[in-house]
């Protein structure tokens, strides 16, 4: 459990940080919370050269709603996110997401952005990010860029995030009108990441969903958006049945991941049981 | 004090534990001290064609590289085997040796290579992953019933059929023609499945050369520094046991992972000589999962047969038992005489036949891990019986009453003879259980299950009752069964001149609470405070001898030593106060801390005669001055606790997930000297239990690489996926020793696992679901009622 040597580097701006990235490339890890990079390190998978720690950076832990957006700082932790009356005022499933992560201890530690930006298959996060159409602010040496994102979970621990990029803030738009969210997960019970992780936010409009988003995580190499469960929903109502055979829709066609807590059968079947849960409680939320 | 026996005092060495005080061998820091790290074989099996280890020697801080092949040529000899079992037609068990490194091939994933001695940890890490190790991979082989079957690739090229041996107890013969009379007959094949210990404190080992006196200082994280000193000196390094000294400070848990004598502890010792420096080996915690010695693993086939009117009248038993590359320093007892002799369970079965084959795998190795063998033994009986009454339609707690053994105190009524060997001491079976049903309300329950199937809801009810044998062992019965060590305890009691008593025991504890449950006893016996009395363990250099804290011994029998010691020290306090206090000893009575002239108001204190015994100027003629006991104590029999456990669970039909909701205990452990400390044995043992029924499990696949070798990926049991537990206890008094005491350290363990299984075989009956194998996993429990709607 000793990694290998490493030289450790505080920045105290992100610029600063980005400095680092394009000096030492693929040799440089930056570190925010460290509760994926240092056990990695530890056990010497990941071996950077040059450890950039983003902690002290300023103005990178916020929570604030503006132009109808909820902005969240990068180094936002996941309890700051769980604990926050804005963000269960606006997207209660966001508080849920969080509080679903490890523990107390990795919850006080572990960064919105650091877990976005490693991309683990089985994390909670992407799933709440595809869900409500979040935009990934990415700042590099060129300047900053919006990532929505569905566009920014590209497979297995891959983003669209470049080597010498950071992500800087999550902007959500805040869904308007009348909406249920809820997060659902199975967790893996050793690790207790997510074995099925499923996000939702549904709105209704005159008695039917006008809009129903629904991603999952822990099912596929990367989290995604269920086409097929969104469409079977849209236009209907959010009753028991209507939901039950939207469900039935889940991870069908993708390849979904298989490992001796979920065979790809079991994962499928968890993933239509998890949607429903998820959908009946954003429903009962509404 | 007076009265201290029976009562719920707090742990005195929670203190230091919850406060970050407790000292434990990997705290120990030595002057010039090295770090060693151990390069293992990431191949189950594999040839190794050379190791280079020319780039690593030349890095800076690197003392010292080490391979196989400098241990083989410095002549020393592999960890030896602490236990004999033999083939059924005689010949000798096979006990490969297990070399401290091994030089030309590697036998599991984790076995040890080479070692590289550095002056920081991170050096010797960091030069450990410049040894080029030039392995060939060979075809492995993991499954203990496999591994017999001709063409199995062999673990030692020279033991065919990687057979270590076979055994059998019990009347085959008359098992047979009991069997074929049976009027019902169940049958279960199972696999008892391989756990992982994972004590939350890696192993740990440095060794100490003084070159000057000659003598050597082994600082362990063990169960049993005393025999570990014993193997290593005489059957290891070959050197004289006095020149060494083996100190077990605070031991974080062990589950019996701790009681073995492992190659680190000797390589550490004689790596220590070689460079003239104290050198530690800390376990990181991937090489816990992979070299702490593993429990269970058996692959079982099991027939129980009834009579007409449900009694119990054969069992018939065949077990592969999966002993991993090596043989461990127990691993032959425990699917033997561990297991094979519990099988008579509380019921008057009047056949008996088993039959146990030990099998080399590129596992592991596997010994003894909380209950060692009877839970193994425990959970084929519970599961049986189980099954049995659900093919013939009875209900599992009547049919169990049927069958079990009438009570018998061992003083009027004899012990019990089984038809595997041993005689139960004294046992009152039905009451545990009456008791335990009474507590859940079990005739409620049935109702509430009934009409929750009717809505769907999948409820079960799960029984398991069980007896062990603990308080290990009497040395001539061990004996006789292969053991090569006696299973006596020692203890001596130190009166202090100032009355304040010191006792230095052979038993070590891991989490046990010796400490305080000990000078409880003797605070009692004495009658003084429990602040005079000081409990000192783990240092060979200060304890006379000890065989160690496993199989629930420490109390029955090295409670039983310090007994013996109370009892020395009072005939001779007797002898010192009549001659102070001018009366005839058969005049005294010795209460409250003094003895007393029965009848008047002339006494005095134990601790003016303590004072008495260390100046003895006014003295009994003949009488040698001082107040220090040595004392050995080896048990007449085993002692034999029980109990009955239910589980009550909840099965989620969509996602096959149990919901344990309830757990309620009820045990007989004899008399109980602190029931704080025994409920809390009960509690941990019950959660492993649970953690073996639903969670645990080691993988291995076929290529011998262990899948599931961290917290990531091997599921411990966690308080939140337990409910509170609901214990009590009945008391039937071991007849043998002197406390009356019969352990309670794994009594938890062994009740559980089976309670639990039932209860989720008992919600899936309606599917037709008759057995599923540990760990009942949501989609092992979803596959089978997906399978069978």
């Amino acid at each position: 459990m000793i990694p290998n040597k490493f030289d450790y580097q505080k920045a105290t701006t992100v610029e600063e940080a980005i400095e680092y990235l394009v000096e030492y490339g693929d040799e440089a890890k930056l570190l925010a919370g460290g509760h994926s990079l240092l056990p990695a390190m530890k056990l010497r998978l990941n071996n950077p050269v040059k450890l950039v720690d983003i902690n002290r950076i300023p103005g990178l832990k916020y929570i604030r709603e503006e132009n109808a957006m909820l902005c969240l700082g990068a180094a936002t932790t996941h309890y700051d996110i769980e604990s926050s009356e804005l963000v269960k005022s606006k997207i209660p499933m966001l508080c849920q997401v969080a509080a679903s992560i490890g523990d107390l201890q990795v919850r006080n530690m572990g960064t919105i952005g650091g877990s976005l930006a490693h991309a683990d298959p089985a994390a909670d996060w992407p799933a709440g990010m595809l869900a409500t159409e979040a935009i990934i602010v990415i700042q590099g040496p060129e300047g900053t860029k919006n990532v929505p994102a569905k566009d920014f979970f590209m497979g297995l621990y891959t983003t669209a995030l470049a080597e010498n990029e950071i992500i800087t803030e999550i902007r959500i738009p805040i869904p308007e009108g009348n909406i249920g969210t809820a997060y659902a997960k199975c967790v893996q019970p050793a690790s207790r990441f997510a074995l099925v992780g499923c996000a939702t936010i549904i709105s209704k409009n005159n008695g039917l969903c006008d809009r129903v988003k629904l991603a999952f995580t822990g099912v596929s190499v990367n989290a995604f958006c269920d086409e097929a469960v969104e469409h079977a929903l849209t236009g209907h109502a959010p009753d028991v049945d209507n939901i039950t055979i939207a469900a039935e829709k889940a991870a069908i066609n993708v390849d979904v991941l298989s490992d001796h807590f979920a065979s790809e059968n079991y994962r499928r079947h968890l993933a239509k049981v998890y949607a429903k849960k998820a959908l009946m409680e954003a429903a009962n939320n509404l | 004090m007076t009265n201290m026996i029976g009562k719920p005092v707090k742990r005195v060495e929670d203190k230091r534990f919850i406060s970050g005080k407790g000292r434990y061998t990997d705290d120990i820091v030595l002057p010039g001290m090295l770090h060693a790290h151990i390069i293992r074989s990431h191949y189950a099996h594999a040839k190794i064609l050379g190791i280079d280890t020319d780039q690593a020697e030349k890095m800076e801080g690197v003392v010292a590289i080490f391979t196989g092949k400098d241990i083989a040529e410095a002549g020393i000899n592999g960890v030896p085997c602490g236990w004999q079992v033999d083939f059924k037609n005689g010949e000798t068990m096979k006990e490969p040796p297990h070399p401290l490194l091994v030089a030309a091939k590697a036998r599991y994933m984790g076995d040890a290579v080479a070692v590289v001695i550095a002056e920081s940890k991170a050096l010797a890490k960091d030069a450990a992953e410049m040894v080029m190790v030039d392995y060939e991979p060979l075809d492995a082989i993991v499954d203990a019933a496999m591994a017999v079957e001709d063409g199995a690739p062999l673990v030692h090229e020279d033991i065919p059929g990687n057979m270590a041996f076979d055994w059998e107890l019990g009347d085959r013969e008359k098992t047979n023609q009991t069997m074929a009379k049976a009027h019902h007959t169940t049958t279960l094949e199972f696999v008892n499945q391989r756990l992982i210990p994972n004590a939350i404190e890696p192993r740990c080992a440095i060794g100490d050369y003084d070159s000057t006196n000659d003598k050597y200082t082994l600082y362990t994280s063990s169960q049993n520094p005393h025999l570990i000193r014993l193997l290593m000196c005489a059957f290891v390094l070959g050197i004289p046991e006095h020149k060494v000294r083996v100190v077990s400070p605070d031991v974080g848990g062990g589950f019996g992972s701790k009681i073995f004598h492992y190659t680190e502890e000797a390589l550490m010792t004689w790596c220590s000589k070689q460079l003239g420096k104290p050198i530690k080996w800390t376990a990181e915690r991937s090489e816990s999962f992979m070299t702490d010695c593993h429990g269970r693993d058996h692959v079982t086939k099991a027939q129980m047969g009834f009579d007409e009117n449900g009694k119990i009248i054969g069992l018939r038993v065949k077990t592969f038992a999966n002993l991993g590359a090596y043989l461990s320093t127990f691993a032959p007892c425990v699917p033997t005489y561990l297991h094979g002799t519990l099988l008579q369970g509380l019921y008057t079965t009047t056949a008996i036949h088993v039959d146990v084959t030990g099998v080399f795998t590129h596992t592991t190795p596997v010994d003894a891990y909380r209950g060692a063998g009877r839970p193994e033994a425990t959970y084929l009986l519970e599961r049986l019986i189980d099954k049995a009454a659900l093919e013939m339609k009875v209900d599992p707690a009547a049919l169990r009453f049927k069958n079990f053994i009438p009570p018998f105190d061992g003083i009027n009524e004899p012990g019990f003879q089984t038809e595997v060997a041993l005689q139960y001491d004294s046992g009152n079976y039905a009451p545990v259980l009456k008791r335990a049903m009474e507590m859940v309300d079990y005739e409620a329950l049935r109702e509430e299950q009934a009409s929750g199937r009717n809505n769907g809801k999948l409820i079960g009810i799960g029984i398991s009752t069980y007896i062990e044998a603990c308080g290990i062992a009497p040395s001539a019965v061990v004996g006789s069964l292969g053991a090569r060590a006696g299973l006596y305890e020692s203890a001596q009691v130190r009166v202090q001149p100032t009355g304040k008593v010191s006792v230095y025991v052979g038993s070590h504890a891991h989490g046990q609470g010796h400490e305080t449950t000990f000078a409880q006893i003797v605070a009692d016996k004495f009658g003084i405070a429990m602040e005079d009395v000081e409990i000192v363990h783990g240092d060979s250099e200060s304890v006379a001898f000890g065989m160690g804290t496993y199989g629930s011994r420490s109390l029955a029998v090295g409670g039983s030593a310090i007994m013996k010691g109370i009892e020395k020290v009072l005939e001779k306090g007797a002898k010192i106060a009549a001659h102070k206090l001018e009366a005839s000893e058969n005049d005294l009575e010795f209460a409250e801390g003094k003895w007393t002239v029965k009848g008047t108001d002339k006494s005095i204190s134990f601790g003016d005669v303590a004072l008495t015994a260390y100046v003895p100027h006014n003295y009994p003629e003949g009488l040698e001055p001082g107040m220090d006991f040595a004392s050995f104590y080896d048990p007449a029999n085993f002692t034999y606790p029980f109990g009955a456990h239910i589980a009550v669970v909840e099965v989620d039909k969509e996602t096959g997930k149990v919901d344990l909701k309830r757990f309620i205990a009820c045990d007989d452990v004899g008399n109980v000297i602190n029931p704080m400390i025994v409920d809390g044995q009960i509690h941990g043992g019950v959660a492993q239990g649970i953690g073996q029924a639903l969670f645990e499990g080691a993988i291995y696949d076929e290529s011998g690489q262990l899948v599931n070798g961290s917290y990531m990926d091997y599921t411990m049991p966690r308080a939140d996926d337990l409910p509170l537990f609901e214990t009590d206890r009945t008391v039937t008094p071991c007849p043998h020793n002197p406390l009356g005491v019969k352990g309670a350290g794994e009594a938890g363990t062994i009740g559980s696992a089976p309670a639990v299984v039932n209860a989720v075989m008992d919600a899936l009956a309606p599917f037709g679901i008759k057995d599923l194998e540990m760990p009942l996993t949501p989609e092992k429990v979803w596959n089978a009622i997906h399978n069978n709607q």
